[in-house]
């Protein structure tokens, strides 16, 4: 379970969280929603280390995660997407999900060195489950081709990729479906509930009010740096504060 | 690939028999130097070519190398070569630690200044410091290495030496590069939020390159003041530093075989210019190579001609896997920048 | 108190010209974002112009400045439009490579030009030094600080007054609107790289007579600059004045208490130490031009 209680975020006078507090639970796929501004972005990047809370308590599983840094948060098993594609653009598919597949593999700086039995053994077994991970997410077609040299859909692929190579208990995906056309949102919607058939917990945030009711299990709503919601999507749509939120805003709900 | 299989043969059949077919020793003396400047060259590429990070300090690895061999082989301690050239590259590696956790908190064009104004102040610490390095007079009768009955003080003996030496750091980077610990380096130039957001740590990848760098660079200083026998802050010099950058960047940073044809390169053409050209107008010709890189050749030479023959031959497929990191213009570590 | 007072004031003299070699860099590479290392060939270029208006040509003295001057800018000019505007959108690290190709390329040029051996640059002011109280100055030295102060103050108003240093302002505080404004962007950047460098070879005109002219004099200049730059904060005039005064000050004592072979360590110092612990410069809280 993700426990986030009184989570705040200020910067100088700024206040992006104003202590939000909320629970995921394991092996559910949840949504954080909220028009622009409402500070999504930035709770996930406290969440996973990007940004130092001003106050507040992350734990997932019990685990504390306030105050560490990202690699050391991705070891404890909590991957995050960015909102911007976010690929190492000059490598190929393949390698991408290789990079991704760090934490899985030991080799230290001697046993590089003396490129030992083991070391050997754990590169091939490494390069088998980077070809997995492609076949998961349906990439397997790409796979000696540069990253940055995919259409923008494969690429946001590609970095769902390297973040499942990271074999996360929690996954964290910021806007994986912004740009995508319908069909591709109706292959990620498919992608990422393989993903939790994994036994993998997924937070998303998005926009794409369909996507999100039709996906999730709970749906958390914030505004102003404030949680002013949270409940299953039927509830959600039809909440008082929510349609106010937005109405205020571009986006409605669906 | 079979072209490349025959060159590295090619290449190694000639390294291995070049006395013979080398007449004139200066010419050895020359490819001597060449094999010491692969190793530099290899060395600061693990830096730019990979983590990224411009070092414009690399001589001071270099001359800290070649005093601490320096003064570990003459009296009063007089330890072995094998001993003195082993601490050489500790004590480099030790400043290269600290160069690497620097960077951890600096970016870019303050990495370099910084690198800069370390190399200055080891150099002038080498100037100034009598009683230690005894200054500008520097350190003469560094003795030969021996190795058992033998005395390494041929151009011959000393060839194979620094060629082993040479080989061995090749293969170092080769191995490190083609591994998980090289994967994480180049994750870290490219990408290094995405990087520490799959459980890459930054800090320590940087801190180990760094390391290694040094120590390398360290290396090749321990075999630079064997060899000359004589040890002046004239190793610090900028220009050892100008050097190996442009025989990087030149070269083909990122890239495994980029750094041998660039030391290869700005070893041997300034020798054969020697005749024609004088000093002077070769370090110009340098600047203004590293300005034509930039603009025409940003990637280096090694890279532009592998893409070239591949355009020509034009097969299907890709790249092929992690084979050269290689990227388009000089691409350094930016600060981590999270949406 | 009189050995102090005399470090103090030669300290003003060699922070005045550091004064100008740091304002020329902070609007390179705090305001334009370059990393420029050939800001020292600069340096030397008009130290070698002073050279050879003073010992060949024969003019006097404030002709080789300004000689230095406009030699500065236009090189500074012809630098920026034909290596820095190509590239202008391509990353720092780019640019400061090409600055250090040309640093190379001006440094060797320097070389041939001149040869490596150190030129002493004449001069019309008499040796013996004036006496002041309990100080004694050069009367070049304080030609030099005079000097100094003088383009520095002229700098300063022409950024602050004129409406070029205002378009110069603009355009580095935000470059889209300074464009939908009409300010020609390009030029802005051109006269920019122009000023800084013209103020590195006037600085270099100054220092020339004081010491001697050699290829290389350029290599330290470039790190003080760099150093006065951090020291006082990119882009922040103010800033880089008072830390090339700093700079000179500091060096002067510290080659007089402590030692004297070290003195330049101060600069390098100075970088290591501030950008690990102030990376915002000194006088953070001074308004920065841009």
């Amino acid at each position: 379970m993700l426990d986030v209680s009184d989570l705040r975020v200020e910067f100088g006078g700024v206040v992006a969280l104003a202590g939000i507090s909320f629970r995921v639970q394991r092996g559910t796929i949840t949504s954080l929603i909220g028009p622009n501004g409402a500070g999504k972005t930035t709770a996930f990047n406290a969440i996973t280390g990007y940004l130092r809370p001003t106050r507040g308590r992350v734990a997932w599983d019990g685990d504390a995660l306030g105050g560490r840094r990202p690699c050391d948060i991705a070891r404890r098993g909590v991957v995050r997407t960015f909102q911007r594609t976010s690929v190492f653009p000059a490598l190929s598919v393949f390698d991408n999900v290789r990079t991704g597949l760090h934490l899985r593999g030991a080799a230290g700086f001697w046993s590089v060195l003396a490129r030992t039995a083991r070391m050997r053994a754990e590169e091939t077994r490494l390069a088998a489950a980077a070809d997995e991970v492609l076949s998961f997410v349906g990439l397997a077609h790409r796979r000696d081709e540069r990253a940055d040299q995919l259409p923008y859909g494969e690429q946001r692929l590609v970095e769902l990729a390297v973040a499942v190579a990271a074999r996360p208990q929690l996954m964290l995906l910021d806007e994986p479906a912004a740009g995508m056309t319908g069909a591709e949102k109706e292959r990620l919607v498919a992608l990422i509930r393989k993903i939790r058939e994994r036994d993998v917990t997924v937070l998303v945030v998005e926009h794409d009010m369909r996507l999100v009711m039709g996906l999730s299990e709970i749906v958390i709503v914030l505004n102003h740096g404030r949680v002013i919601a949270e409940g299953v999507p039927a509830e959600i749509r039809a909440h008082p504060e929510v349609i106010r939120a937005y109405l205020g805003s571009a986006d409605a709900p669906a | 690939m079979i072209a490349r299989a025959a060159v590295t043969a090619l290449g190694a059949g000639a390294a291995l028999t070049a006395p013979w077919w080398v007449a004139n020793p200066y010419h050895l003396h020359v490819l001597i130097m060449a094999a010491i400047f692969t190793i530099l060259a290899l060395s600061l590429n693990l830096l730019l070519g990979y983590t990224g990070q411009l070092s414009l300090g690399h001589a001071a690895f270099f001359g800290i190398g070649a005093y601490t061999s320096a003064l570990l082989s003459l009296p009063p301690l007089e330890w072995s070569f094998w001993i003195a050239l082993p601490a050489a590259a500790a004590a480099a590696a030790l400043a290269g630690w600290g160069i690497g956790r620097l960077a951890l908190k600096l970016r870019g064009a303050y990495f370099v200044l910084v690198t800069i104004s370390f190399a200055g102040v080891i150099s002038l610490i080498s100037i100034n410091w009598m009683a230690l390095t005894n200054g500008p007079l520097g350190l003469p009768g560094v003795p030969a290495p021996t190795l058992g009955p033998w005395t390494l003080r041929t151009k011959t003996t000393y060839w194979y030496l620094v060629l082993a030496a040479a080989a061995l750091a090749f293969v170092v980077c080769h191995r490190l590069v083609r591994s998980r610990i090289g994967r994480a380096l180049v994750a870290l130039r490219e990408n290094e939020p995405l990087a520490e957001s799959v459980g890459i740590d930054g800090t320590r990848y940087l801190v180990l390159a760094a390391v290694v760098s040094a120590a390398m660079a360290g290396v090749g200083g321990s075999l630079y003041a064997h060899y000359t026998r004589f040890v002046s802050p004239e190793v610090f010099l900028f220009s050892y530093t100008v050097t190996m950058v442009i025989m990087v960047i030149a070269g083909g940073q990122g890239t495994l075989a980029g750094p041998v044809v660039g030391a290869l390169l700005f070893t041997v053409l300034p020798e054969v210019l020697r005749e024609a050209v004088a000093w002077q107008w070769q370090m110009l010709a340098y600047g203004i190579v590293l300005v034509v890189c930039v603009f025409f050749l940003p990637r280096g030479i090694v890279p532009s001609i592998v893409a070239a023959t591949r355009r020509a031959a034009r097969t299907a497929g890709g790249p092929p896997e992690m084979r050269s990191g290689s990227v388009g213009p000089l691409k350094m570590r930016r600060g981590p920048a999270p949406e | 108190m009189e050995q102090l007072l005399q470090h103090l004031v030669n300290g003003l003299v060699l922070g005045g010209t550091y004064a100008l070699l740091g304002i020329g860099l902070t609007l390179i590479f705090g305001l334009m974002s370059v990393v420029n290392f050939a800001h020292g060939e600069f340096y030397t270029l008009g130290a070698y112009a002073a050279f050879a208006t003073l010992a060949l040509a024969g003019l006097p003295f404030f002709v080789a400045l300004v000689a230095a001057i406009a030699a500065g800018a236009l090189l500074g000019a012809i630098c920026e439009r034909t290596l820095l505007r190509p590239l202008r959108g391509h990353s720092i690290d780019t640019i400061m490579l090409v600055m250090i190709g040309v640093w190379i390329a001006m440094q060797n040029a320097e070389l041939l030009a001149w040869g490596g051996v150190a030129r002493a640059i004449p001069h019309p002011f008499p040796t013996a030094p004036l006496t002041l109280g309990p100080l004694n100055i050069a009367p070049l030295r304080l030609f030099v600080v005079v000097t100094a102060a003088a383009l520095i103050a002229l700098a300063w108003l022409g950024i602050h007054t004129t409406r070029l240093g205002t378009a110069m302002r603009a355009t580095f505080q935000d470059r889209d609107t300074a464009a939908l404004m009409g300010v020609p962007i390009g030029r802005i950047h051109t006269i920019t790289f122009a000023f800084g460098s013209a103020l590195a070879a006037a600085a270099g005109a100054l220092l020339g007579p004081v010491f001697l002219a050699y290829p290389s004099m350029g290599d330290l200049a470039s790190l003080k600059a760099f150093s006065v730059v951090i020291l006082g904060g990119l882009g922040n005039l103010a800033g880089a004045t008072l830390g090339g005064l700093l700079l000179g000050v500091a060096e002067e004592l510290g080659a007089g208490y402590v030692s004297s072979g070290y003195r330049d360590a101060v600069g390098f110092v100075a970088i290591i130490l501030v950008l690990l612990f102030r990376p915002a410069g000194l006088f953070a809280r001074a308004e920065r031009i841009g």
